[in-house]
Order: structure tokens, then sequence, then C-alpha cells
């Protein structure tokens, strides 16, 4: 019996019993869905969680000023001031071959002024390297540079909300003057969207100014030391390096013994997005796992009816087998309708997969993203789990013998 | 020895024991039997004679204890399930007293179904399953399904389905059991035709007056042969129905 044949053989003995064929597959159509679904909202959430934090900058190094203990007490983190602006421009120097960029900042709080509308917002102080480490276009406008900096020039950049907040939609931007806190500046550049950060906080209802003129102008002090600085490294695998250079370069800018604490901090915000890259993957795995489970009931379900449907048709196997049908005829039947019964119900869980992730995606606004090499796994395991399933079943079958089938009521 | 003189069926001594526990059923005691090329043979015997253990070894169903059997020459008695699947395919036609058709599957499927097996591909199968049933006057009933037909149509679709392989031998078990006594001498009808058209028949039945429609009646008793005779007036089908 060629394959043909046997495919339309097993089509029309599953037709002849919808509803049961239908309820013997419903099991693997829920699997098929379930892994198709998961998978997806498992790996949107994924690229989503990547998204957030490239949106932070990619290999990137925090520099804090570290605690110091006096007469045994000790400060916490970011107390002290010696963390300075020659610190940063000697990582930019010295380490030019591991580091990128390097941006000092400082921050205020301010209130600002335009015309008749007032808000308070995060003023940074920092360098045009910034937005270099950030990874973080202008939406319009341009940057302020070196002599800005150096002059303590009174211009800004907005943050998008900020903006909003100020402006009338479509009016002129750029060019305009503003007040932040007492000082008057120039609007020279709007900052492009960046949205939340993955805990919420809003990137945007920011200005950036030069470090200088938040410094001298806005705090009013003479004082050269620095809140933060922010490190790219030159590549990802250039990150743990770039860290270990700076920590022996700053040791050695304070004097530090070989023993002594270090009174500065490196965070390493790659580890971070690494780690929650690991702990997005582990869900991931997790919900695949459950529904791989979900798919060996599917096929449990499957030897269930197919054993059923061997002994209801009995006398079918003895006919078969009087005219002619040899055992491994049987035996191909039986599994045949088992794969069909597998394969027809993972393409509809296939299809109910994909629209559940799609309604989600935009019921929920959740992130969703369909993979194909998935799919087809799935599809390619729900053919086998119907192979697994319905062998014996169809074992059984062909080694009945023929006599007793045929008088089988 | 040239296949074609030698009988359709021969059997020599065979023997068939059931081992049921720790009781042997000894069905079949030695019995030699030769059923020559044309034949119209009829295996009557009261139920527990062996007839039916009998049918099932010269259909090649079943495997005789001991002894050998000769189906056209060829001996069939050692050979694996799936060559007996195969021997049953290509010379034997079945008939059963229940019809045996598959359920829900129009006469034209059930008739091309011996077909399938011998890997007939499907416009010869539609062709020959056609014809099949345009012989035994069912031209006309190709699709409608066993639960849509008469006893005697569906028996008919079953001859059918018997023929369609062109086999040697035809087995009949107990045809007109199921059917009314107008409808049983209409398939004897079929069976007589065929019969003159040089196809060997065996017809195992337990009704006298079907048995004298064949040509040699054989008895069998508690496993063994009791009788073999020719039959002296023979019934004819088609005077029957003219008669009535």
């Amino acid at each position: 019996m060629n394959l043909l044949a046997s495919l339309r053989t097993a089509l029309r003995a599953l037709r002849k019993n919808k509803l049961r064929s239908l309820l013997a597959m419903l099991g693997i159509v829920i699997a098929v869905g379930a892994v198709v679904a998961t998978v997806a909202i498992g790996q949107g959430a994924q690229a989503k969680v990547a998204a957030q934090m490239e949106s932070l900058g990619t290999n990137l190094l925090m520099v804090l000023p570290g605690s110091i203990a006096m007469h045994g007490v000790a400060t916490g983190s970011g107390a002290t001031q010696n963390l300075t602006r020659d610190d940063a421009t000697a990582i930019e120097r010295d380490l030019s071959a591991t580091v990128a960029a390097v941006a000092p900042i400082n921050r205020t709080g301010g209130q600002i002024v335009y015309g008749d509308q007032n808000w308070f917002t995060q003023v940074q102080g920092t360098t045009a390297a910034y937005l270099a480490v950030r990874g973080w276009p202008l939406a319009e406008g341009e940057a302020f540079g070196r002599e800005e900096d150096a002059a303590a020039a009174k211009v800004c950049l907005l943050g998008k909300t900020v903006v909003d907040k100020l402006f009338v939609p479509g009016a002129p931007v750029i060019g305009e003057q503003i007040r932040v806190k007492h000082v008057p500046c120039k609007v020279i550049g709007v900052l492009a969207s960046k949205g939340q950060t993955s805990w919420g906080q809003d990137q945007d209802d920011v200005i950036i100014m030069p470090w200088s003129t938040v410094v001298r102008r806005l705090i009013g002090t003479q004082s050269d030391a620095v809140g933060q600085m922010m490190i790219s490294a030159r590549g990802p695998s250039l990150v743990d390096e770039a860290e270990r250079e700076i920590t022996a370069l700053l040791r050695q800018r304070h004097h530090l013994a070989d023993a002594a604490e270090p009174d500065f901090q490196i965070r390493n915000l790659a580890e971070m997005q690494e780690a929650a890259k690991q702990s997005t993957q582990t869900i991931a795995a997790l919900l695949a796992s459950v529904a791989l489970i979900s798919l060996i009931v599917g096929g449990i379900g499957i030897a269930n009816v197919m054993l059923v449907s061997v002994t209801e048709r009995t006398r079918e196997i003895g006919i078969r087998m009087a005219v002619g049908g040899r055992g491994r005829d049987i035996l191909f039947q039986f599994l045949t309708e088992a794969v069909v019964l597998a394969s027809v119900g993972g393409v509809i869980g296939l299809t109910i997969g994909i629209g559940v992730s799609k309604w989600m995606a935009l019921k929920f606004d959740w992130p969703t993203l369909l993979s194909p090499p998935v799919m087809l796994g799935t599809m390619l395991l729900a053919g086998f789990a119907g192979v697994v399933a319905g062998f014996y079943p169809a074992l059984r079958a062909s080694r009945l013998d023929p006599i007793e089938a045929l008088r089988f009521e | 020895m040239d296949p074609s003189k030698s009988p359709v069926v021969e059997t020599r001594d065979i023997e068939k024991v059931y081992v049921m526990g720790d009781v042997e059923v000894r069905a079949l005691r030695g019995v030699s039997l030769s059923i020559g090329a044309g034949e119209f043979v009829a295996v009557m015997g009261a139920s527990g004679s062996g007839k039916s253990t009998f049918m099932n070894l010269v259909g090649c169903l079943d495997r005789p204890t001991r002894g050998s059997y000769l189906l056209s020459g060829r001996d069939v008695g050692k050979l694996s399930r799936d060559q007996l699947a195969k021997v049953r395919g290509q010379q034997i036609g079945f008939v059963f007293q229940g019809f045996n058709l598959l359920p829900r599957t129009s006469a034209l499927e059930n008739v091309e179904l011996p077909m399938l097996y011998q890997g007939v591909g499907s416009k010869e199968r539609h062709a020959r399953a056609t014809e099949a049933l345009a012989r035994v006057g069912l031209g006309d009933r190709g699709h409608h399904t066993p639960a849509q037909l008469s006893g005697g149509q569906q028996q008919r679709v079953a001859i059918a389905r018997a023929l369609v392989n062109r086999p040697k031998l035809l087995l009949a078990d107990e045809p007109t059991g199921n059917l009314d006594s107008r409808t049983s001498v209409e398939v004897m009808g079929i069976f007589q035709e065929l019969n003159e058209a040089g196809l060997t028949v065996l017809l195992v039945t337990h009704e006298a007056d079907i048995a004298l429609h064949a040509r040699r009646v054989v008895t069998f008793k508690d496993g063994v042969l009791l009788s073999d005779e020719q039959v002296p007036r023979r019934r004819l089908a088609v005077d029957e129905l003219r008669a009535s």
C-alpha cells in the first residue's frame, strides 16, 4: 500500500469519527498552541528587556565615588568628593585603547521656566561624550562641544518630556531662551525619545547642559568633584579589561596602598544586562518545558484513542487481513492515522498559538516574537509524538489473528 | 509437475490442534482432499465437525499443525504470516456469512480494498472495481454504503470484492446464512455462473438444499472426512428462479 493511499485511508477513517478525532487531537492542539504562544511571549519579553538595557547604553561602566571611613564611621557611597574631572580626563587620555568615551556627570534638580509654563526636572551637567556613551541621538538641533564646556556656556539640550511640558506642540524650540533655576539658557538641541528604563523611570524628563555650566553656575561651586562617570568600552569583549585598567589607574591617581579599600566603585552594566537576559531566558525555558510536558500529555491522549480505535475496529482489521493486508500494512495504516491526528492537531495548535500571541501583542501591548525555528520544531515534535503514541496501538493491530479478528463482534 | 495441471487445493493428512490451557482440541484429525480446477465443492457438517477449521486452513488464514497443504501445487503450510497474506490477496477470494464489508464505506471502495494491498494504481482500481460490481449486477450502486444496501446486495458487493484480484479459488463460508431463501438462490446463481466461467468454488454450508447447488459435496464429522460424493441431481439457480 503506498503512502498516498494510506494517507487517504487514514483521513477517511478519521473523518468517520469526527468528534473522537477532534478530542484525540485536542491535547496536541493545546500543547502546540501553548508552546508557540509561550515561547513567543518569552522571546518577546527577552527582546524587550534587551532593548531597555540597550537604551542605557552599550558596554557601559559606571564609576561612583566610594565611601571613606573617618574615625571608624563609614560614609555611604557617593558621599565623598574624591572623583574629579582630572580623573575623567586621565582615563580618556591614558586608556584610549579600551575606553571609547568618558562622561563625567553632576546632577541637580531645578525649576525651569519658559513663557508662562514651568516644570521641575533633573539637570545633568556633562560633556558631549555623554550622548556617545548612552547612544542617544538628537531629534533636532545640535550638541554642545568642548568650547561650551570650557566657557560654561548657557546652552542646553532638552529631553522629550521637558519639551512637551514647556512648549505648545509644533512651536519652535531650537534657539528659544528658557530659564533653568535663575540662569537664562539657550536651547540648542532636543534629544530623541528613549522612553522608560526597565524600572519605569522616564529617561526623557531631563535637561543636559555642559558640565561646568551646571557645576559653576547652577550649583555654584569651584570644586572639581564629579558625581559619577559613565564610561563606554570599545567593545563587549573589552568591558572587563577596561574595568581592570580604570581600577588600576584610579588607585594610582588616588595614591592608594595595595591593601587599601578603593575609594570609588565601578559598576559593570554589561553584567547587569547579561543577568537580566539570563533571567528572562530562564523564564522562557521554564515556559517551554511546561509546554513540552503538555505535548507528552497530548501524545498520551492520542495513544489512548488509538487503542480504543484498534479494539473497536478489530473486525475491520480482520477484513483487511483476509483480503491480503499484511501485518505491516495494518501497522502502517494505524501509524499513519496517529501521525495525521498529531499533525492536524499541530497545525490547528500552531494557528491558535500564532493567533493568541498576536492578540496578546495587540490587546495588552505585550511584546511577542514568533520564532519560525521554534514553530517548525514544535510541529516536528508533534508529529514525532504521533509516531510514538501510535506505535503500540498499531503494533497490537498488526499482530491480531485474522480468524479471531473476523469473528470479533 | 505443471502447476496448471495440479489440483487447486490438495491437502494431505492435515491436522489442526488447538491448545486451550491444558486441553488439546483436535479440530482436524487428518484430512486428505483434492479439489481440481473448475470444481464446485460444498463442505457440509454440523458445528464442531471441523469444517470451519478446514475452511480457515484452505483460506490460508491459519497453518496446519501437521500434514501439508498445496495450493495450486505450492506448499503454503509453512509460509510466514506476511507470505500467507500475500497468497490470500492474490489467489483467494473470501465471501462470509456476515458479508464483512467495511461500514460507512462505499461499495466501490469496499471492492477496491483488496487491490490496495497489491499496489494497483488508483485508476485501474476504480475501473476493475466498477467492472466487478457490474458483473454481480450492482453497476449502479457503487456509491452506496453497506447500510444503504439490502442483505443480498451487500453479499453481491462482497462477491465482487472477492473476485476483483482474479483469484484461483473462491471460498464462501455460509454465504446464505443471513439471507432469505430467494436471495440465497440468487447468490448461488452467481456462484454457479462464476463456476461455469471456470472459477473453482469451495462453499461451506450446513443447509442441504444450498449444498445441492454444488457439483460435489464433502461431509465432515468430528474432524475427519465422512463422505465425498458427486451431486446426482444438481440444483440450478436459473431454473429455480424461473419456476418461482
